[in-house]
């Protein structure tokens, strides 16, 4: 565990870049440092691996103080991701990510076969191990980073903004990537963001800062979104945090329709039954179950549906496997106002309005899913 | 054919013989310059304050003519190559020294960031990240340096025919020998081109990681040697 005891940093110039901070850092999970601009958060990431030294206050790692160790001791055990990855740009791929292994001696070819394990890890291709950084798209260099900072298997990974300069769709694959490869390896991850969608999408513990370097509020995502300490973290979390908080809530128990559900090749009493199921329009599915899309069941040709005129079901989501705040997407952008859930396979096992979605929504306010035992879904 | 290259033997050499001796008045001292260049270079980045005396005495070291250096150099040195080569040698570290702070300064700060993070300790920053990086501005630096130590070279003929090449112009000119005069001329053209496509070369070998067509850019300017 790291922990941070009443931590100050006064740059020479008089810049109080972190005031009394004091925080735990759980082992094995990730704990997201997010704030504004200029909030002493790389500051804050830097006095971990003693790039940057406390003016007063101590770190601890596993109970003893880091100043007990020699430095480059201390910073091989600690893996370190920054924005822009700055990889070596004179150094091929896989001596990039070799690099920590060599400083400790491990030997050429262990070192560059270790290299090849974590591109695979980090979902880099084979074949890009002779390149050099400048031959890499931005996304491709930020997971030679991450492979680099994990060469050594250290148990230690800090991370700076390290997505904040890629692509929208980029960052979320990488996000993604940082999720499972957190599963495998399970390292404590200190994470630094502005970003408190990432924050809350990544941390299991989110450090929100204030400026002048002050702690505001150290909780898990939910109970932030739930419960902000004051103003400042409410206005931080922004507008649509209610919204957002329904990513800690499960699709599992929503009560789905099946008999609105028609197969393209039903008959005129299945249509006419489904009809009477409660819902305005039915959803038609191929032969082996998969949405097609919704139809009007007065318009609905029995035996052979004209599967052309029917109007686009949408994006479904995963019954359970995704968050109410998916399936209260997924409901929005239906031109029926219903989404439609499907299983892992991709076939459908029922539908829902949004008036029911809205019934569970409160039912978790309720307290039946509670921010303390919520688990995170995917969103 | 063969009558083009006779020398004559008050000239002392083959005319092959003389394209070495030119090759190592001009080389040794570029060399030299390199190597007490590193160190300064080094102390210049490490203390940024150094950095703008150190221009500025090597600015006014560069604005003495050659003929003037060596004249001076004569006194302790006499009428020998280490009179040529010298002026020679600090020519080449003044040229090399911004080149090599500049290489150095270029190295992006989160490359240095990444590099102390990993547990780079300053002698492996240096020599393993920031040499590397600056190595093309280095090697434009070099490139200046031998091409203007080349061409500086022949004014040794006029502190006792210490100008190898330089020598033929010297001799065709007394003796009224145009042959000497055109062959002195285009062998050091010929020589300087030479060298310069060597370090072009040596740039593309010692940097597979440079984006493709971006050498271009760092194509010396001549024009601060040009007046000599
Ligand atoms: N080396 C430095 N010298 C002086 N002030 C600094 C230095 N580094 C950062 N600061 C100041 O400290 C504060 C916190 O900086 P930083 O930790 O980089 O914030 P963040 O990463 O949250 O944007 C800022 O006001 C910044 O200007
Ligand atoms: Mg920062």
């Amino acid at each position: 565990m790291i922990r941070i005891d009443s931590v100050t940093k006064r740059y020479p110039d008089g810049t109080v870049a972190v005031d009394r901070l004091s925080l735990e850092i759980p082992d094995r999970s990730i704990t997201v440092l997010v704030g504004p601009s200029g909030c002493g958060k790389t500051t804050t990431l830097r006095m971990i691996n003693r790039m940057v030294e406390p003016s007063e206050g101590t770190i601890l790692l596993d109970g003893v103080d880091i100043q007990q160790q020699p430095v480059n001791t201390l910073r091989r055990s600690m893996g370190y991701v920054i924005q822009n990855a700055g990889l070596f740009q004179h150094r091929t791929i896989l001596d990039n990510i070799a690099t920590v292994p060599r400083l400790l001696g491990w030997g050429k070819e262990k070192s560059r076969a270790r290299a090849r394990e974590l591109m695979e890890r980090v979902g880099l291709d084979g074949s890009l191990a002779k390149r050099y950084p400048y031959q890499l798209s931005g996304g491709q260099q930020q997971r030679v980073g991450v492979a680099r900072a994990l060469a050594a298997d250290p148990p230690v990974l800090l991370m700076d903004e390290p997505f904040s300069a890629v692509d929208p769709v980029v960052r979320k694959g990488l996000q993604d990537e940082l999720l499972r490869i957190q599963e495998e390896l399970g390292k404590t991850i200190v994470f630094v963001t502005h970003d408190i969608d990432e924050a809350v999408k990544l941390g299991t513990m989110v450090a929100v800062m204030r400026t002048g370097g002050h702690l505001a509020q150290f909780a898990p995502p939910a109970e932030l979104l739930t419960d902000p300490a004051d103003a400042f973290v409410e206005d931080f979390l922004g507008a649509d945090r209610g919204i957002r908080r329904l990513s800690f809530f499960s699709s599992a128990g929503l009560d789905l329709l099946i008999g609105p559900i028609v197969a393209v090749d039903a008959s005129a009493e299945q249509i006419a039954a489904a009809g009477r199921a409660g819902a305005p329009y039915l959803l038609v599915v191929d032969t082996d179950g998969r949405p097609v899309g919704w139809g009007d069941p007065a318009e609905l040709a029995a035996g052979a549906i004209d599967t052309d005129g029917l109007l686009s079901h949408g994006r479904p989501f995963t019954a359970g496997g995704d968050s109410l705040r998916a399936a209260l997407d997924c409901a929005v952008l239906s031109p029926t106002g219903w989404a439609v859930a499907v299983d892992g396979e991709g076939r459908a096992t029922g539908v829902v309005s949004q008036t029911s979605i809205g019934e569970a929504i409160r039912g978790a306010h309720a307290g039946r899913a509670t921010a303390g035992t919520a688990q995170k879904v995917a969103p | 054919m063969n009558d083009l290259f006779d020398m004559p033997s008050y000239l002392e050499h083959s005319f092959l013989g003389l394209v070495g001796l030119h090759l190592r008045e001009a080389l040794v001292p570029v060399l030299a310059g390199l190597v007490l260049a590193l160190p300064l270079a080094q102390l210049c980045v490490r203390f940024r304050w150094l950095y703008p005396p150190v221009l500025w005495v090597t600015t006014v070291l560069y604005a003495i003519p050659s003929l003037a250096f060596f004249v001076v150099l004569i006194d302790y040195t006499g009428l020998s190559e280490l009179t040529v080569m010298i002026p020679l040698a600090v020519y080449s570290l003044v040229v090399l020294v911004p080149a090599i702070v500049d290489g150095v300064r270029s190295v992006p700060q989160e490359t240095l960031a990444a590099a102390t993070a990993m547990g780079l300790g300053p002698v492996r920053r240096y020599l393993q990240v920031q040499l590397p990086i600056a190595a093309p501005a280095i090697l434009a630096g070099l490139r200046v340096a031998a091409v203007s130590s080349i061409s500086l070279v022949s004014v040794g003929m006029l502190i006792g025919n210490e100008g190898a090449l330089g020598n033929m112009l010297d001799a065709g000119l007394k003796y009224n020998q145009p042959r000497l005069v055109w062959l002195s001329v285009i062998s050091t053209a010929v020589l300087a081109i030479l060298v310069d496509a060597l370090l072009i070369v040596l740039r593309v070998w010692v940097t597979p990681w440079m984006p493709r067509g971006a050498g271009r850019g760092t194509r010396p300017v001549l024009a601060k040697g040009a007046a000599r």
